[in-house]
């Protein structure tokens, strides 16, 4: 992965300085509180519900082993032991106390960590696909390329106050794995011609208004994306609404402009721009791209006999293969997910000590790296077959073992109204009703691959938007009530869900999902998956099943007043 | 009053800006003598008697002023005041880096408004030379911090064409 040279480092050092400085002014009462927020966000830290919650930024997912064991003692020392992983590859914690934030920031600086623009209306963490480098499907590892936009983003002078927070995903795969659809800005890398490029998706998000994002260029070759990015992010940071907070991402400025007259402004605006200076130079390509190139892989010819054998033998180490490693592009290697969505512990949670655990199974297992991915898991992504079983047994050990990876209770959830200020309704307590509900194994593999997104309101930091089955906490009259949508989908035919109808109480929510997964199993043909049965017979069965013998509408109102 | 920061001093501010007083129109308002800064529909409509009566312009941008459409007129500025109506409004970030890089505007390049110590290094960084600090702000703090919090820059920008890539010796 990319390590940092000394001027990345003093930059980051620097910047320990500055907010320590921002700190003591705005105790001194030199600084009032609004003129402090952006600056306290722009370094990850966020007032919330009950102590500041304080992000720290895993650019595009990348860790290596020093990192996590500091992030352990970050949380143990600051914190309550624990920190949540987020779906954009950040590391949460939720009781660190404001005065101790300048000392976390100058350990995490020790291991070339930090919090910049984790959160604030400025260029946010760049995102991709956690399998980067090593799927199977990879047509350009993204990972140079975000590296060189995570520098390029790092205190742009002209794009710290953008209307809204700006989001990124790249991705370098034929299927795609970063929800590139849905970002201010995705990229999707491929080739033409023998020319490596992007295509550029501009305006698609979820949150209060979810759009899929519109194709602004068809390809552009991979030299000209900063100065291109540029022209995107000045159009939007000089035309892009700053009345309303919630019409001011840039997917409502291309819909007020319509796709057409947006690209052309970009395009007029990226004229001036062209082959300019920030035109990334083949130098600057190869000295990044240098950092990501492969490890020392040993040649395996032969699959491992004893790895063989305890497939055969051992049905629980068969499934957690089957369900929790993927193929690698090299032969003899398998990557790990080690799931954060054991049954009952708050999705994406990890303790410290579990952290350790995971930097030491890197280090023996992985070359000492490993990822984060936007489903709220850690992978080891370069484990040889041989070693499978041994990771397995010290996972396990752990609690990060449970084969569950794409399956019903591999739930994406935000931290929701136990922790956010934001939340309309609780999170976690409705996915752990629900991993409780479905807590048999057989049951679970018998119903598949399905994606479960929780959202505790419409900011959708949980994705529910893109779920097969989604739920978005809702507030009515003060009670916290749960929308259900079904249909919607991640990857390269990415589409939002559809409401089924009014929403439930927490209470009902395991009954609910229960009542869909019941619809799929007896419509189901052989080999179809929850979401292949969704788009065959459509939506309708699944909402006479959930809403009958429940009176709505006028029945529910006549009920209501015959009480 | 704002304290104006040039050239790593507070400064005498020898400008007054011209506003529109109720009942003013940008035709009718009475154009003051000495180095007045004046808004942009003031010089729209009064531009030949400014020119006749005024050595020294200044001309006054708000974040929705369109500089395309000032930039055949930048010869006749001394000084263009960028207003920040609150620092979070980062337009005149884009104001700025146009006239100076676009529209070659050498003039003085003023952050006038909402103008604090923690946006110093992006507003030099953009062209701005010149910064009316909000008052009641530590000027001299400012002066002596605010400019420089980071020893290295990554983009391009104004003050620094080539972006750090570019730069490289090895």
């Amino acid at each position: 992965m990319y390590k940092y040279d000394a001027i990345d480092r003093q930059l980051i050092l620097d910047r320990v300085e500055q907010f320590r400085d921002q700190v003591r002014r705005w105790q001194a009462g030199e600084l009032t509180d609004d003129e402090f927020r952006p600056l306290r966000l722009q370094n990850g830290l966020y007032i919330q519900r009950h102590a500041p919650m304080f992000r720290i930024a895993v650019p595009y997912g990348m860790l290596n082993s020093a990192q996590l064991r500091k992030l352990a003692h970050v949380a143990r020392q600051y914190d309550r032991g624990y920190g949540h992983f987020t779906t954009r590859h950040n590391l949460q914690l939720n009781w660190p106390k404001l005065t101790d934030v300048p000392d976390i920031l100058a350990e995490l600086a020790e291991v070339d960590l930090h919090a910049i623009q984790t959160s604030g209306n400025c260029i946010r963490n760049i995102t991709t696909d956690q399998f980067a480098g090593v799927a199977a499907d990879e047509i350009i590892d993204p990972r140079p390329l975000a590296e060189i936009l995570r520098q390029w983003s790092t205190f742009h002078p002209e794009f710290a106050f953008l209307p809204r927070k700006f989001k990124f995903a790249i991705s370098g795969t034929d299927e795609d794995r970063a929800v590139t659809w849905f970002h201010d800005i995705g990229l999707h890398l491929k080739v033409v011609d023998g020319v490596a490029g992007f295509t550029v998706i501009v305006g698609g998000g979820l949150g209060r208004t979810p759009i899929r994002g519109q194709v602004v260029r068809e390809f552009l070759p991979w030299q000209h994306i900063l100065s291109y990015c540029e022209a995107i992010l000045r159009v939007y940071n000089r035309f892009g609404r700053r009345d309303n907070a919630y019409k001011a991402r840039i997917k409502i400025l291309v819909q007020a402009l319509g796709v057409e007259e947006f690209t052309k402004l970009v395009e007029a605006e990226w004229a001036h721009a062209k082959d300019g200076p920030a035109t990334i130079t083949q130098a600057e390509y190869n000295r990044v791209a240098a950092h990501f190139g492969a490890p020392a892989y040993e040649t395996i010819t032969t699959v491992d006999a004893g790895y063989q054998a305890k497939i055969v033998d051992d049905k629980a180490f068969a499934r957690w293969v089957e369900r929790n490693t993927q193929p690698h592009k090299v032969p003899g290697y398998r990557a790990v997910t080690l799931s954060l969505k054991k049954h009952g512990v708050a999705p994406g949670d990890i303790t410290s000590d579990q952290m350790e655990v995971v930097a030491d199974l890197a280090d023996r297992y992985s070359f000492g790296e490993l990822r984060i991915s936007h489903e709220q898991n850690v992978i080891l992504a370069d484990v040889k077959l041989a070693d499978l079983a041994d990771v397995w047994r010290v996972a396990k050990a752990a609690g990060l073992a449970t084969p569950n990876i794409g399956l019903l209770t591999s739930i994406i959830c935000c931290p929701g109204g136990d922790f956010c200020d934001l939340a309309n309704a609780k999170s976690i307590p409705i996915a752990t009703a629900i991993q409780q509900r479905f807590d048999d194994l057989d049951y679970l593999f018998d119903i598949g691959e399905i994606d479960l997104n929780i959202s505790g309101c419409m900011n959708a930091c949980g994705h529910h938007h893109v779920g097969h089955i989604g739920v978005l906490g809702v507030d009515k009259n003060n009670d916290e009530f749960y929308q259900v949508t079904l249909g919607g989908r991640q990857g390269n035919d990415a589409k939002l869900g559809k409401v089924i109808g009014p929403s439930f109480s927490a209470g009902e929510m395991p009954d609910v999902v229960d009542k869909i997964i019941k619809v799929y199993l007896e419509n189901r043909h052989p080999d179809e998956r929850f979401i292949d049965t969704f788009d065959r017979i459509g939506i309708d069965p699944f909402k006479n099943r959930v809403y009958e013998g429940r009176a709505h509408g006028k029945a529910k109102a006549a009920e209501k007043e015959a009480a | 009053m704002a304290q104006l920061i040039k050239q790593g001093n507070v400064a005498n501010d020898t400008w007054t800006t011209l506003t529109l007083a109720e009942g003013e129109t940008p035709e009718s308002v009475a154009l003051p003598a000495g180095d007045v800064i004046f808004p942009l529909a003031v010089w729209r409509a009064r531009q030949n008697e400014i020119v006749s009566c005024h050595k020294r312009i200044g001309l006054l941008l708000q974040p929705d002023d369109k500089v395309e459409e000032i930039a055949a007129d930048l010869q006749y500025f001394i000084v263009v005041a960028v207003h920040f109506p609150k620092f979070v409004d980062g337009r005149g970030y884009s104001t700025a880096a146009l006239l100076r890089q676009r529209y070659h505007y050498q003039g003085e390049l003023r952050a006038v408004g909402d103008v604090l110590h923690d946006q110093l290094f992006f507003m030099k960084r953009v062209g701005f030379d010149s910064y009316a600090l909000k008052d009641g702000k530590d000027a001299i703090y400012a002066i002596g911090k605010g400019f420089a919090p980071f020893s290295e820059t990554y983009q391009a920008s104004t003050d620094q064409p080539e972006p750090h890539f570019r730069r490289r010796t090895a």
